[in-house]
């Protein structure tokens, strides 16, 4: 699993929450690369169903293509977790499945 | 107006930017990273980790440096989605808006070749470029991964693995043996690129000197329940098994052609890059004249070449917008050209040298994922094809490949081949998915920002 490098001088750290916990990440870092080192791990289920149900994802090309990173940030759903930054107060939400259809978004 | 939109702030993109303003043109560079650098030259302006990621990558820094001090319009953090004759879409970090230009240079860089196998979608499997982005941008390793596939780019993240001190589990080489007798017929051209063969080499014995052996390997699938738990290999005809949380996989790279693609301009099957790549002329000239390619995005070539492809294609718009003249510029093309011609001297035989095994890129085994979005199988393309489904584009309707949110990134090389392999017709004859705008998903709200303000910022 993923760490950061032990030589690495420790970066300063924001309050994120995630899935409704309060939680601290290293501030500016790639979201999909905080939340892996997290342990936030799978990312998410797959929104369609195998023949044995939704499928475990995590992010796999890190770098915009695979769309295998998708989360809810600050009420905005499907963003690409690898081309984000950890913000302070960021809002962070796994997605489980296919989305409910919600009236209230802008 | 705008005379140029450059996508992309690689080293393509940089060098195209720093001509065009040098010869006078008015130019904006849109890139979708947070900072200068590209895939290649990632956060290359942090010096903290030069010891472990080697002299090529800070090669880049004094480039992005002058990029930055160029006083060039650079928009980070910008996602385009939408390329036309009439303007480029995207949306950057206020929102969506549409920038008109008389030319627009796509300097996208390249992707990762998907390598579609058993057990490919599991958490825990990555690309080795997904490891090196991960240690470049954010300083982050994982210990104990197995690295699994073939080519330089495999070997370079396992040697800055090494020399970070962090434990490499096991690399199982998938080059075809034959590979080495037919990449001799490019001998030539190695030895013209000998620089790059010696620094290959050197990698290998850096990676054997730390005690890491590299096992070549006859096949491998991945694993898992609900994440990565074994890699399963042949070697020498023997099954073995390697337990381990993440696998880190490689075979190569391909040109991102996902805008140009949409653009409608047109595109050649290349055999030996095994991959679709843009028609265009010397200077990137597409079959639209307003649009041109630079950089890795038109055929893979490395840093070096992708700069000097873009030093040529933002020459050749100065000259379309009559900024400067052929006899100006004539000299300064003909050295760039020379350059360019000594530095892809050395492609050919690593193209062959490195020529993915012909079931890495179109699976034979059924229940292989094939579409990782929409979870189609290779089963089901079969079964598609056996019904009559003439080519990708009716395979979107038979069985929803390509239709999830990558829209066709992952799969749409993979289905070619796979469509290739069981009718017998060539990857050119079987032909790509129809590519759309937006190219990426957007929401309609994003979309009537484009419509509500046009040219807003363009003036
Ligand atoms: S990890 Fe592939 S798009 Fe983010």
């Amino acid at each position: 699993m993923f760490e950061q490098l032990k030589t690495a001088t420790p970066l300063e750290t924001v309050n994120v929450t995630l899935d409704g916990v309060a939680i601290t990440l290293p501030k500016g870092m790639t979201l999909a690369a905080a939340l892996l080192v997290h342990g936030a791990y799978p990312l998410r289920t797959s929104p369609v169903q195998g023949p044995d149900g939704p499928k475990q994802r995590a992010p796999y090309c890190m770098m915009g293509v695979c769309f295998e990173c998708l989360v809810e940030i600050d009420g905005k759903p499907n963003q690409q977790s690898c081309l984000a930054q950890v913000r302070d107060g960021m809002v962070v939400n796994r997605q489980d499945g296919a989305p409910d259809i919600k009236g209230d978004r802008t | 107006m705008i005379d140029l939109i450059i996508i992309g702030a690689g080293p393509a993109g940089m060098t195209a930017a720093l001509t065009a303003q040098e010869c006078g043109l008015k130019v904006v560079v849109l890139d979708e990273q947070l900072r200068p650098g590209g895939q290649i030259y990632r956060n290359v302006l942090d010096t903290s980790k030069d010891t472990i990621l080697g002299p090529d990558y800070f090669d880049g820094r004094t480039l992005a440096q002058r990029f930055l001090a160029s006083g060039v319009d650079y928009r980070p953090g910008a996602q385009v989605w939408r390329i036309d004759d009439d303007g480029v879409c995207f949306t950057g970090p206020d929102g969506a808006s549409i920038l008109r230009a008389r030319h627009v240079l796509l300097a996208v860089g390249a992707m990762e070749r998907p390598v579609p196998t058993r057990g490919w979608t599991l958490p825990g499997v990555m690309t080795a470029g997904a490891a090196q982005i991960m240690l470049k941008a954010s300083g982050v390793v994982a210990p104990n991964a197995v690295f699994i596939g073939s080519g330089p780019l495999l070997f370079l993240i396992v040697a800055q693995y090494l020399r970070a001190g962090v434990a490499v589990k096991a690399v199982l080489e998938t080059t075809p043996r034959g590979n080495y007798a037919s990449a001799l017929r490019h001998a030539g051209g190695a030895l013209r690129g000998w620089r790059y063969v010696r620094k290959g080499m050197g990698m290998l014995s850096e990676i054997r000197r730390a005690g890491v052996r590299i096992e070549k390997i006859d096949s491998y699938t991945l694993a898992g329940r609900d994440h990565l738990e074994t890699v399963d290999y042949v070697v020498a005809g023997q099954a073995r098994q390697i337990g381990c949380d993440t696998a880190l996989i490689h075979q190569g790279v391909i040109p991102a052609v996902q805008a140009s693609l949409s653009s409608g301009c047109a595109h050649d099957w290349n055999a030996a890059q095994v991959a679709w790549l843009p028609k265009a002329d010397a200077s990137g000239r597409t079959d639209k004249d307003w649009l041109r390619v630079a950089g890795d995005c038109r055929g893979i070539a490395g840093a070096l070449s992708a700069q000097l492809s873009g030093e040529l294609a933002a020459l050749a718009i100065a000259q379309d917008q009559n900024r400067v003249t052929a006899d100006e510029i004539a000299a300064r093309t003909k050295r760039v050209r020379a350059k360019l011609n000594t530095d892809n001297a050395v492609r050919p035989f690593l193209d062959q040298l490195y020529l993915p095994r012909p079931d890495l890129l179109a699976p034979t085994n059924d229940d292989v994922t094939i579409c990782r979005c929409e979870l189609v199988t290779r089963g089901q393309i079969r079964q598609a094809v056996s019904e009559g489904c003439p080519g990708p584009n009716q395979m979107k309707a038979f069985t929803r490949s390509g239709m999830g949110p990558c829209q066709g990134r992952m799969c749409g090389p993979v289905v070619t081949q796979t469509m290739a392999a069981m009718t017998g017709l060539s990857p050119a004859a079987v032909g790509h998915y129809r590519i759309r705008s937006p190219f990426r998903p957007v929401t309609l709200h994003e979309m009537a920002q484009c419509a509500e303000a046009p040219d807003q910022k363009a003036t």
